[in-house]
């Protein structure tokens, strides 16, 4: 299959993640991962990312792409644009990583884990 | 159980969280992460853990559930003790717990009600969401509920997304709740169940409604049902919606398309053959549940006509005088969720129903911390409880690493508290076992084809 095909290492991926304290981890990952398996899959430490393990139930998985990057990052379904209305920091390039699928054009890409700022946000959602 | 006492151990600072529902677990997590000399015990009142992971998040949506692999991870780290069937304050006191540790961390959730304070409201055929949500998932206390599903129309107050929760599962095809680990006897009662139309009340409108746009996105898709609005209630919502953040926004266009645009042939086809209904009604309080005169049984319910005063997630419902009765044969009022105290030494603030704290320390209590719902009261979802609970972690963290928690001293931590539970009668249970009771309710669900079957009250947990 062409999964397989993809797992051949002189075709993998760049990818830049910076995390919560600015930090840049530069790791690589096959064409086909989502960028959540890639966090797993290279064990970034993110606190609490990905809990609901890749099935669009959780927005932990939140990140921020560059304007240019977003672009390249392929169609978003109401779905995850769903998931990500919940997400703290949403920004009009935020994405959900187990939603993004690695592709040889996205070498070198930087992704940004948003902080998760303090107690201030809570309030708001609640019942009314 | 206990733990073997060597010098080792016993110098390492010893906390217990006292609760082991999301937030329990997430702050044991960061804190075993952030300090590995620490010693972490969980003590949960009921047999089994996860909290509202296992017994509110609804049936149909396994795939929040799969927290728990990272919870159970947690739980079994060699840092980390499970101690279920333990209820703190009365089993245990906070203060014995305090005695036994360097800190408290306190996470027992939201475990009371909002209660709608009208006439009427102990009726047969009224039930609050959350006994009605503990019923379907298997709470051990609510299983007498037994809801008389006989009627055609029920009314839910509150437009949350517990309240779409409990339409959902009311409205639901058996077939697709028939794969989920909802009980055996909720599933055979909402197979039997005459509800067909099911109306959410409440007191504002729409552009102030409480739930988020997925489970709105669930309720406009589920099969074999049709939505129902009232067109005037939508009234100058198209203007508002410019102006409001993307979520809200979103959530708005997705009610207004529901509401007012004529559907396309197939989505048109689809209404038509629908058997059940769903509305959200706006702009109504609940005053007066109304009886049965022969029975005493919930007949119908009449709701005050409301209009806004201001705009925005500020406006406020104001009586018009107006009144409008529904009749129906079930009323479940989703108003919300509230913290209790469960001891007296804890502060509590009784009008905001939490515990007061500053970045989850406990005000005026040094060594004491909360976190979770009891936090910031009843609201969010999980992701929200895990960042305010990594916040407590972290809090607890500094105050060790910084000397305001003085941790020099040994403390005996679970060895105490385990004699003092044996002098009491109490028999904990432990995270092997919780393990046990896994495998069997797995094993009972995979013969009846669904993912679990839940054990239905204490005495067979304990049993296992
Ligand atoms: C009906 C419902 C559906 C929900 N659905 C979703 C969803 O689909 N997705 C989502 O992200 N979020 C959902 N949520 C929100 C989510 O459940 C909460 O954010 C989260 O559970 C709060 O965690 P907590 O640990 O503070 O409280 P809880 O989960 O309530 O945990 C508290 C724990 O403390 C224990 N306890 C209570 N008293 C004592 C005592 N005296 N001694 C010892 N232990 C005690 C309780 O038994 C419980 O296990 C839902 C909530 C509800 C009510
Ligand atoms: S991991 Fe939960 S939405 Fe991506």
């Amino acid at each position: 299959t062409s999964r397989t095909q993809c797992l051949r290492s002189d075709n993998k991926v760049t990818v830049n993640f910076i995390n919560r304290d600015g930090e840049k981890i530069t790791v690589k990952g096959s064409p086909g991962d989502s960028l959540l398996d890639i966090v797993i899959n290279e064990d970034l430490d993110f606190d609490g990312f990905g809990a609901c393990e890749g099935t669009l139930a959780c927005s932990t998985c939140h990140l921020i792409f560059d304007e240019d990057v977003y672009k390249n990052l392929g169609p978003v379904t109401d779905e995850e644009m769903d998931m990500l209305d919940l997400a703290y920091g949403l920004t009009d390039t935020s994405r959900l990583g187990c939603q993004i699928c690695l592709t040889k054009s996205m070498e070198g890409m930087v992704a940004r884990v948003p902080e998760s700022v303090a107690d201030i946000r809570q309030s708001k959602d609640g019942s009314s | 159980i206990s733990n073997v006492s060597t010098p080792f151990s016993s110098c390492r600072p010893k906390v217990c969280i006292v609760g082991s529902g999301p937030a329990g677990f997430y702050t044991a997590q960061h804190l075993i992460k952030a300090r590995p000399d620490v010693d972490v015990d969980i003590y949960e009142r009921l047999p089994v853990p996860f909290g509202l992971v296992r017994f509110g998040v609804a049936p149909d949506h396994p795939e929040v559930k799969n927290v728990i692999n990272t919870f159970t991870q947690t739980a079994k780290h060699t840092c980390c003790s499970f101690y279920g069937n333990v209820t703190v304050g009365k089993d245990v006191s906070v203060g014995e717990l305090q005695q036994a540790y360097h800190a408290v961390v306190l996470s027992y959730g939201a475990e009371g009600n909002r209660s709608m304070g009208v006439p009427g409201e102990d009726l047969a055929g009224v039930y609050s969401a959350k006994d009605f949500v503990g019923w379907y998932n298997g709470l051990p206390s609510c299983q007498e509920l037994s809801p008389d599903l006989s009627c055609e129309t029920a009314v839910i107050l509150g437009q949350g997304n517990v309240a779409l929760d409990v339409a959902r599962i009311l409205l639901s095809p058996i077939d697709i709740l028939k794969k989920t680990d909802i009980t055996q006897p909720a599933l055979e009662a909402l197979a039997e169940s005459h509800v067909r139309r099911v109306l959410i009340v409440g007191r504002r409108g729409p552009v102030q409604i409480a739930c988020t746009i997925k489970e709105l996105r669930e309720m406009v898709n589920l099969p074999d049902t049709r939505p129902e609005m009232v067109a005037a209630d939508f009234e100058g919502v198209k203007d508002a919606v410019k102006d409001l953040p993307r979520p809200r926004k979103r959530l708005t266009e997705l009610m207004l398309k529901t509401a007012m645009e004529i559907p396309g042939e197939k989505e048109q086809e689809r209404r038509n053959n629908a058997s059940r209904v769903w509305s959200f009604r706006f702009f109504r309080s609940p005053i007066e549940i109304m009886a049965d005169p022969d029975n005493k049984r919930t007949a119908g319910i009449r709701l005050a006509v409301n209009k806004l005063e201001g705009s925005g997630d500020g406006a406020r419902a104001v009586l018009t005088g107006e009144v409008e009765d529904v009749s129906c044969g079930l009323v479940i009022s989703s108003i919300g969720y509230k913290s209790l105290p469960i001891d007296p030494s804890v502060p509590f603030d009784s009008s905001k129903a939490i515990v007061p704290n500053s970045m989850g320390r406990v005000q005026q209590a040094a060594g004491l911390y909360c976190s979770g719902w009891l936090k910031t009261g009843p609201t969010g979802v999980i992701a929200t409880t895990m960042n305010n609970s990594f916040d407590t972690a972290r809090s607890l963290v500094e105050d060790m690493d910084s000397g305001t928690l003085d941790i020099s001293a040994a403390k005996p931590g679970s060895q105490s508290i385990s004699g003092l539970l044996e002098k009491r009668g109490v028999k904990p249970v432990i995270f092997s076992d919780w393990e046990k009771i896994d495998s069997v309710e797995m094993s009972r669900g995979e013969a009846a084809g669904k993912p679990r079957e839940k054990l239905l009250t204490v005495e067979e947990m304990l049993g296992h």
